[in-house]
């Protein structure tokens, strides 16, 4: 606290900066600013079109090496992008496991993002109380998003089986990182001048925790929490994969028509992981903007 | 004599080896509003934070006789996540108000600033003038016996920095609290105080002091009288000899 105030002084050139951006600030005006954001038509144009147009190009260098660098007899190794749908999704057996699977992979994968949002919170929450709580959890949350995941998941597997438990399991460890890491820098990034204002009015912790540092951390909390979401399906896929048994999810079905040498249906499976990640991003994605758009700049609030 | 609400008794502060603040006294009464110029760096925040319990002493003593304080930040310090009124509602909440009386109050500090048709909006709606208005009214809600302010106009254009002072001064004349108010305009510093102090820098201290005679109301053009000049003068120098 009081190394601040010293700095503060100190610094002419930083506060004289701060004001400058201050006066900006106060330049733009309110009212003014809607005017100047682009219609949602261009929006839409400039946010869609260029990754649908990367996207044609790829479809047609895969359509390219499928049909005319492969040999035929290499062809099964990248069968074409529409047999994908025509001997993957059009086939009932296909899309019956596909379906299955996807539900097995998204019930380990939101139910492991649950449990880690609640353990990852409550830890964020200490850790935001004392600084020797913090300086005890850090470098072990760090050690935990390094363990590869190749590594954990035998001996998840020896320790619990292979039922849903062990799957989430591996989901709460990959989610963690995210969901303590970016929270805590919220919190910890409430501004000092409002901690000086609840000090002022005598709030007590519970407060100062409620009303200042929850919020204040609900935007990193939101971003931590839609790349933990991504991440989330990866560990609910790949944890099965290695497990390489009990209820077949996404996982282990690419594995499963890998072994049958069924490329389609095993792209198939594959583009259906991509879906369900991207689908489970954009759902997070809108949640956070739902929660704290209307307020935060990152979020998108103009 | 009427007790001082804030009395600093041979104040200092150091940060490590820093000297911020040298012994230092200095009071304020209900009714006195005394300005705080000095070069940057000479400590003046410092003594805010001291003025308001948010620091310690590292020698000598501070006798509060209130423990009802007022603190407007050099930045307006809003919750950004809060509409203008739940700012406002903020500290009348914390002193143990009831969400209809905070209310109440933070409507009524909004309508003394000119805010109350912006009690909705959030604050990132307003411009850097308003967001300083919010600030005021929310210190106004609890009102306080002892209201400090740091640099609080700082950072905003002329004209409004000059509507905001007569704001300021009207609250004044109304419920002649006991203000600080630090800044680095002398100008600002003479048209707004009943008494102006002057410190110097490394460390700072109180080297001058002087009355301001010009009755309330005040009107802007005040600053425009030889007698406004002369007064302005005469700190302005005091000031230049202290950095």
């Amino acid at each position: 606290m009081t190394d601040v105030t010293v700095a503060d002084e100190a610094m002419p050139e930083a506060s004289a900066r701060q004001e400058g951006r201050a006066r900006r600030r106060a330049a733009r005006g309110a009212a003014a600013e809607p005017a100047d954001r682009p219609g949602l038509a261009r929006r839409l144009v400039r946010g869609w079109v260029p990754p649908l147009l990367l996207a044609l190009v790829l479809i047609g260098v895969w359509y390219y090496v499928s049909l005319v660098a492969l040999r035929p007899e290499k062809r099964f190794l990248l069968p074409p992008p529409h047999e994908i749908f025509t001997e993957g999704f059009a086939d009932p057996r296909v899309r019956a496991d596909i379906l299955e699977a996807t539900w097995v992979t998204t019930k380990a994968a939101m139910l492991g993002l649950a449990i880690a949002v609640v353990l990852g919170s409550g830890l964020v929450v200490l850790m935001a109380q004392a600084s020797w709580v913090r300086r005890s959890f850090y470098p072990w949350i760090v050690v935990l998003q390094t363990i590869p995941t190749l590594a954990m998941v035998p001996v998840i597997g020896f320790w619990f089986g292979y039922s849903l438990a062990p799957r989430v399991t591996v989901c709460v460890i990959i989610t963690m990182f995210p969901l303590v890491i970016n929270p805590l820098q919220g919190m910890l990034g409430a501004s000092r001048g409002l901690h000086d204002l609840m000090t002022l009015g005598g709030a007590n912790r519970l407060t100062r925790l409620i009303q200042l540092q929850i919020p204040a951390a609900l935007p990193d909390f939101f971003t931590g929490l839609q790349s933990a979401a991504g991440l989330s399906v990866v560990g609910a896929t790949v944890g099965d994969f290695f497990f390489g048994r009990g209820e077949i999810g996404l996982g282990l079905l690419i594995s499963k028509y890998t072994q049958r040498l069924e490329s389609a249906p095993m792209l198939a499976v594959v583009f259906s992981t991509c879906v369900l990640g991207v689908l489970v991003f954009l759902a997070f994605g809108a949640l956070g903007r739902r929660v704290v758009g209307r307020w935060s700049e990152a979020w998108g609030a103009r | 004599m009427v007790r001082p609400l804030v009395q600093f008794e041979r104040v200092e502060r150091t940060f490590g080896s820093v000297r911020a603040l040298a012994p230092c006294d200095l009071s304020v009464q209900r009714g006195e509003l005394v300005s705080i110029v000095g070069p940057s760096g000479c400590g003046k925040s410092t003594l805010l934070r001291l003025a308001s319990n948010l620091d310690k002493p590292t020698g000598g003593r501070i006798r509060f006789a209130t423990d009802s304080v007022g603190y407007v930040f050099q930045d307006p310090t809003l919750m950004p996540w809060r509409t203008v009124r739940g700012n406002a509602e903020l500290l009348g909440r914390l002193a143990g108000m009831s969400r209809r009386e905070a209310r109440a109050a933070a409507e009524a500090a909004l309508a003394t600033v000119g805010l109350a048709d912006f009690a909705d909006h959030l604050p990132r709606q307003l411009s850097g003038g308003m967001r300083m208005r919010v600030s005021l009214a929310r210190s106004l809600v609890i009102n306080p016996e002892v209201f400090l302010f740091d640099e609080p106009f700082g950072a905003l254009d002329e004209i409004t920095r000059g509507r905001l002072n007569l704001v300021l001064l009207d609250l004044f004349a109304q419920r002649r609290f006991a203000g600080l108010f630090v800044t680095h305009s002398v100008e600002e510093a003479v048209f707004l105080s009943t008494r102006v102090v002057v410190m110097s820098a490394r460390p700072g201290r109180i080297v001058a002091e002087f009355e301001v005679p010009f009755d309330l109301p005040r009107r802007l053009d005040l600053r425009y009288t030889p007698e406004f000049a002369q007064l302005a003068g005469k700190v302005a120098t005091a000031l230049e000899e202290a950095s």
